[in-house]
């Protein structure tokens, strides 16, 4: 079997699922949500990435129905949904606080939409029993939700949204009460679960790592607006401003002026500092004002400057993260500048070629930075 | 030693206000009425020893008892208590419930307002409150003058000495104690099961029987109970409200007591009408026992 990308925004025959034209909501004075227009496709895990209070929760009530737009149209395969209510909406949601029915058992949780629906009693049992053994939670169907861990609930809150068989499923922080070991799990198993049933999922989430290993595009929001909308490895690789560069993983920004190389781009950003060089297809005229944002990763540290790269700056170690797998070294530079620097633990802590108020070299290539306007 | 006293503490305190003054009761209504002070015989006399003792207990017997099966004015008088405290209690749940979901889904600002207009009648004294009633209810009174005054009739409506006034009466009394559980259970209900229940395909109204009610339950349980206990052996509001024709054995009680200076029946129509009241009290302290389970 052949492996095919799936990248339908890339693809013009591609009809979205879901259109988002002009959309803008109010809440009296405040801008929830500014002028916005996206799609999102059929089958696509797509993930609403930001600081809380960006609008991201309003982007999703306004889909379930809780909230109306106050300007622009919201479309459902192609049907404008601003006169369905929300109990007619063929889409579910999946609460932050599961909100699971306290006096009912799992099994009467999972089958409250289905009974709403009218369906015979033998479809009911056989849905039930289907959407429990996806989420295995076959052992608990007879118990309440207070009898089961928070790891349960948040499968069954899954299970009784999944099983209208929804077009779009909606989830809101779904991950956001369990611990960390538990998220790391329930993440795959969401993917897996979407992969199985095929459902178009729209995550909210605060959580970058949770959106990046979902997703198969994260839209990083501020402010009412989506910064930008892709792929977790083109908003890591090239973000397109400095607030997502900044949002998304660690980041060092070193602000400057460009003036046109020969084939890079050549960055000043203090005195006494050498030039920095940086390729971009981003156009940039001389002297005007930039941002190079490096990703710690992508910066070596030496004790000895580098001969076989042009961006090479001097300075002290400042800090060590020590994460364990990785230590983020942050080195400051004569003018006060930090640049980040990562590597891997490859050794033992005890054989660290560097330590504290050590002079380094930080290098990186031409290619390594990218050059952002703002 | 610091657990024994936590735990005899409430256990002295049960004993001396609950079942020492039972027991008294109980010794009352087994003796027989005597023109004397206190008003019936036998007491008990230490001074003649095991005897005297032995003697006070031979005088004791269930004569009172008997004489409650013998005059239906009591079973009468019981089952009528009953009924108007059943039509009560729906009535009360009727009217408070729906202000206690007005509470609950009031804006946060609102509500100690509101919460402050329920408890409010509480600072002024009962007997105050129902007399005004009287004073609004009566042929003169001031419904009637604000109806004759509309000119939406023209004669004036009888309701004191009826049972409707009794009705209005335990409403509007014990409304806040049918109100205040009630609020409690539905203001710790999470907004986002409502929410949730719309979304998975229920009408507003079938969300509220489906989810609210079931939730509310235990609240509309320990409200109907609140009112419907202390409303069975109501006297002041149907002895000032309801006239000679409305029939409760609270008012049963007091003209024993009190016109007949019969305290052995009046004992024993006490001691029944706490037989009857212990039936609803168990399934209360279940319901609460239920409730604390839950949460726990």
């Amino acid at each position: 079997m052949s492996q095919t990308v799936f990248e339908p925004w890339n693809d013009p025959q591609a009809k979205p699922l879901i259109q988002f034209k002009n959309v803008t909501k109010r809440f009296g004075d405040f801008t929830a949500i500014d002028n916005q227009t996206f799609d999102i496709y059929e089958k696509e895990f797509f993930a609403l990435l930001g600081p809380s209070g960006c609008g991201k929760t309003t982007m999703m009530r306004m889909l379930a129905g809780f909230e109306a737009p106050t300007e622009g149209t919201i479309l459902l395969a192609g049907q404008d949904i601003a006169p369905i209510p929300p109990n007619k909406r063929a889409v579910n949601m999946m609460f932050q606080s599961y909100a699971l029915f306290p006096h009912l058992s799992i099994w009467e949780n999972i089958a409250f939409g289905l009974k709403r629906d009218g369906k015979s009693k033998d479809e009911i049992a056989a849905r039930v029993a289907e959407m429990l053994k996806l989420t295995r939670l076959e052992r608990f169907a007879n118990r309440k939700p207070h009898q089961i861990s928070g790891g349960q609930r948040q499968r069954v809150a899954l299970a009784r949204s999944l099983a209208k068989a929804p077009k779009l499923l909606l989830l809101d922080e779904p991950l956001g009460a369990l611990d960390a070991k538990l998220r790391q799990d329930t993440q795959f198993e969401l993917m897996d679960i979407q992969e199985t049933t095929g459902t178009t999922f729209v995550i909210v989430t605060h959580d970058q790592e949770e959106a990046m290993t979902v997703a198969s595009r994260v839209a990083v929001m501020d402010d009412g607006k989506i910064v930008q909308a892709d792929t977790p490895a083109r908003i890591y690789e090239m973000p397109n401003s400095v607030y997502v560069a900044d949002f998304i993983g660690e980041v060092t920004i070193i602000s400057g002026t460009a003036r046109r190389g020969d084939g890079a781009y050549e960055v000043s950003f203090a005195e006494g500092q050498p030039t920095l060089f940086a390729e971009s297809d981003t156009e940039f005229a001389n002297g005007q004002e930039c941002h190079l944002a490096i990703r710690p990763e992508k910066v070596s540290i030496t004790a000895e400057k580098p001969s076989d790269r042009r961006n090479a700056l001097e300075g002290s170690i400042l800090d060590i993260a020590y994460l364990g797998n990785l230590s983020t070294y942050h080195v400051e530079l004569a003018g006060g500048q930090i640049v980040k620097a990562q590597t891997a633990n490859t050794r033992r802590l005890s054989r660290r070629d560097f330590t504290w108020e050590d002079r380094v070299w930080l290098s990186w290539t031409d290619t390594a930075g990218i050059l952002l306007k703002g | 030693m610091r657990r024994f006293v936590l735990i005899a503490l409430p256990y002295a305190w049960l004993l001396a206000l609950f079942l020492v003054p039972f027991i008294i009761v109980l010794k009352i209504s087994l003796s027989d009425i005597k023109l004397a002070i206190p008003p019936y015989t036998p007491t008990l006399d230490f001074t003649e020893g095991w005897t005297g003792i032995k003697a006070f207990f031979s005088a004791l017997d269930f004569e009172n008892f008997t004489f409650l099966t013998t005059d239906d004015l009591y079973w009468k008088a019981y089952v009528s208590s009953l009924k108007i405290a059943f039509i009560a209690t729906a009535l009360t749940l009727f009217v408070g419930y729906p202000i206690a979901y007005g509470m609950a889904n009031a804006p946060d600002h609102w509500r100690p307002t509101l919460m402050m207009l329920v408890i409010l009648p509480f600072w002024t004294s009962f007997l105050i409150r129902v007399y005004s009633w009287m004073g609004i209810l009566s042929t003169e009174g001031y419904l009637n003058q604000f109806l004759l005054g509309l000119g939406l009739m023209s004669e004036p409506l009888t309701i004191l000495n009826t049972p409707t006034a009794v009705y209005i009466g335990i409403v509007y009394t014990y409304l806040p104690f049918m109100i205040l559980p009630i609020y409690s259970a539905l203001e710790r209900m999470d907004a986002s099961l409502l929410e949730a229940a719309e979304d998975l395909g229920c009408s507003r109204l079938k969300a509220f029987w489906l989810i609210t009610v079931p939730l509310s339950k235990t609240g509309i349980i320990a409200g109907c109970f609140l009112v419907f206990i202390p409303t069975i052996g109501e006297f002041v509001i149907p002895s000032l409200l309801g006239g000679s024709r409305t029939l409760m054995i609270g008012k049963v009680l007091w003209e024993e007591f009190f016109n007949n200076r019969d305290w052995p029946v009046a004992g024993a129509v006490a001691v029944v009408l706490l037989l009857i009241l212990i039936v609803p009290i168990v399934l209360f302290q279940r319901n609460e026992q239920k409730q604390r389970e839950l949460e726990g």
